[in-house]
């Protein structure tokens, strides 16, 4: 594949910031968008817009079943394997605070515990949160180890009788850990245990099977997925959404309603109450057949070229740490400069056009175990070069020089 | 002034070499301050005398070159000053962060005004605004003996 056509796609890239021309390596934060997203928000709102699943008007039924296209692409994305085990929540924020509600309320008691791990971004701690204060349950952290990776053993470390769910990352938006989801799953499922994924950064970079995977929940971002925001994915077993009771009430979740009673709506519609983000559900299909077109595999490949000569340039560079050491890493690096705080580093090399991102990436209580206030961080998507690479240590140079170091 | 000028300027004076990073002995006011976006932090101590004049101000703390340059400017301008007096000049420089080209407090000195309007630059920044202000406020707060922590995220 050819990174330069590839970059074309995106018209970010057209224009310059400061000056400069624009080096982003920002992508766990959120992607940039190819124009055919952009085109599809477009064509839908000035020729095929109305609300879905409603009315039976011409484009009503048009923008239904293009609404349900999307959700079928996903089905085939992540193969699983009904299309209604995919749910469209506004983030995959939303999707897991749908789970630590539903899940929450019919199975946590007090006592009960919710396994976590130190790599988990805040979406997947503060719902759970929630739960402890409300029903007093307890919330346990599997523990990274000096590479900053968590191990089948670090899980098995931490479950007890009491153990609810376990809630994990899929690739940790600091360290770049992918976890053994297999490993951990299998274990889980051997003790009754049901598995919550965070997606954030896994769906982006690898590639996804839900068979293979086996877990109960998978929470999908759409924007770092290089479509648009306000639109994320919940993907859960059938039993699950069949047995776990609605989170949101009103329109379209619902059967009948009468004063003495309400009946709830079918699979998905159950889970997906009041107009959701019809526009940006559409354009997550342009999204998805975008990287289908790449292909997931020629991906992973490209970033991981892009990782390891990083990992190479940088770690030549004196003065720059890199955080954690994982065995098997995504596209992420997270780094400090002894002498220049992270927000000094990303200021300054945002004069030369170059995006990162510095302080705790929502990973607090990763920070505190490293024991570092916060961390300048380089993250790679398909459009990344290695000439991007040699312009972030080029840059980190001059950092150096204006703070003296050598 | 671009940023790398601001940066080196700041970085050369203050920044590397924060005035004032101690704790004052016999401390009669203080004030913790918390930036969590950046882990900034900074603790203020203030002397003041019968007169309610600045007899000491110090500060300890850790953050990034412009929180820390900031605190080591704001502690060495108003040293000797009232607490009236320290209480225009936060208010100044804070309006001028926030909206105002310039600095207007008539206890300012020139040379005072011109090292405060290197932090100026961080207006272009909003996301930096708060490490340039982070200290200013754990003052006042020192000074009102309000007991709340700062924290620049509440």
């Amino acid at each position: 594949m050819n990174i330069e056509d590839i970059k074309k796609e995106f018209p970010i890239f057209d224009n310059k910031v400061q000056n400069n021309d624009l080096v982003y390596l920002d992508s766990a934060n959120s992607s940039q968008k190819p124009k055919i997203v952009l085109d599809r928000i477009y064509d839908f709102y000035s020729k095929e817009f109305s609300n879905v699943g409603r009315s039976v008007h011409y484009l009503a039924v048009a923008a239904t079943n293009l609404y349900e296209n999307t959700r079928v692409s996903v089905q085939k994305y992540i193969n699983a394997q009904d299309k209604n085990e995919i749910v469209f929540t506004k983030g995959a924020t939303e999707a897991i605070n749908l789970v630590a509600n539903t899940f929450g309320q019919k199975y946590l008691d007090e006592g009960d515990e919710v396994l976590i791990t130190e790599l988990e971004h805040h979406s997947n701690y503060v719902p759970w949160h929630f739960l402890r204060k409300s029903k007093n349950i307890k919330i346990e952290f599997a523990e990274i180890n000096d590479d900053g990776e968590i191990t089948l053993e670090a899980i098995k470390a931490k479950i007890t009788v009491k153990t609810k769910i376990i809630c994990i990352t899929h690739l940790s938006n600091v360290t770049g850990a992918i976890l053994p989801i297999k490993e951990i799953v299998n274990f889980a499922h051997s003790k009754g245990i049901p598995v919550l994924v965070d997606g954030c950064q896994g769906a982006p970079h690898l590639k996804l099977d839900m068979q293979e995977l086996g877990c109960d929940f998978y929470a999908i971002s759409g924007h770092k997925m290089y479509g648009p925001t306000g639109i994320g994915v919940l993907y859960a077993k059938k039993k699950w959404l069949e047995d776990l009771p609605p989170y949101q009430g009103g329109g379209g979740m619902i059967r009948e309603v009468k004063k003495k009673g309400i009946s709830y709506g079918d699979l998905p519609n159950k889970y997906e109450a009041g107009t959701m983000a019809t526009a940006q559900v559409i354009a997550f299909n342009e999204s998805i057949k975008f990287m289908e077109a790449i292909g997931i595999e020629n991906i992973e490949k490209h970033e991981k070229e892009l990782l390891d000569y990083a990992i190479d340039v940088l770690g030549k560079n004196n003065s720059i740490n890199i955080v954690g050491n994982p065995k098997n890493k995504g596209g992420v690096i997270s780094f400090n400069i002894e002498g220049i705080h992270p927000h000094d580093i990303a200021t300054i090399l945002d004069e030369d056009g170059i995006a990162i991102r510095a302080g705790h990436h929502c990973c607090q209580i990763l920070h505190d175990k490293l024991g570092l206030p916060a961390t300048a961080r380089a993250s790679f998507g398909v459009y990344n070069t290695k000439e991007d690479i040699d312009q972030l240590n080029a840059s980190l140079n001059n950092c150096k020089k204006i703070f003296n170091l050598k | 002034m671009n940023l790398k000028e601001l940066y080196q300027e700041i970085i050369l004076d203050h920044g590397k070499n924060p005035r004032n990073l101690r704790k004052t002995d016999n401390y009669n006011k203080d004030a913790k301050g918390h930036n969590p976006l950046c882990g900034d932090n900074v603790h203020v101590f203030l002397k003041l005398d019968e007169n309610k004049k600045v007899d000491d101000i110090s500060f300890e703390g850790s953050g990034c070159a412009i929180s820390m340059a900031s605190a080591s400017i704001m502690t060495d301008l108003v040293r000797g000053k009232e607490e009236v007096e320290v209480k225009e000049i936060v208010k100044d420089f804070l309006d001028m962060i926030k909206e105002k080209d310039e600095l207007n407090s008539k206890l300012l000195t020139d040379d005072e005004k011109t090292k405060l309007m290197c932090l100026s630059g961080v207006k272009q920044y909003p996301m930096r605004v708060k490490c340039a202000t982070l200290s200013w406020h754990t003052l006042t707060s020192a000074i009102d003996n309000s007991q709340e922590a700062i924290n620049t995220e509440s």
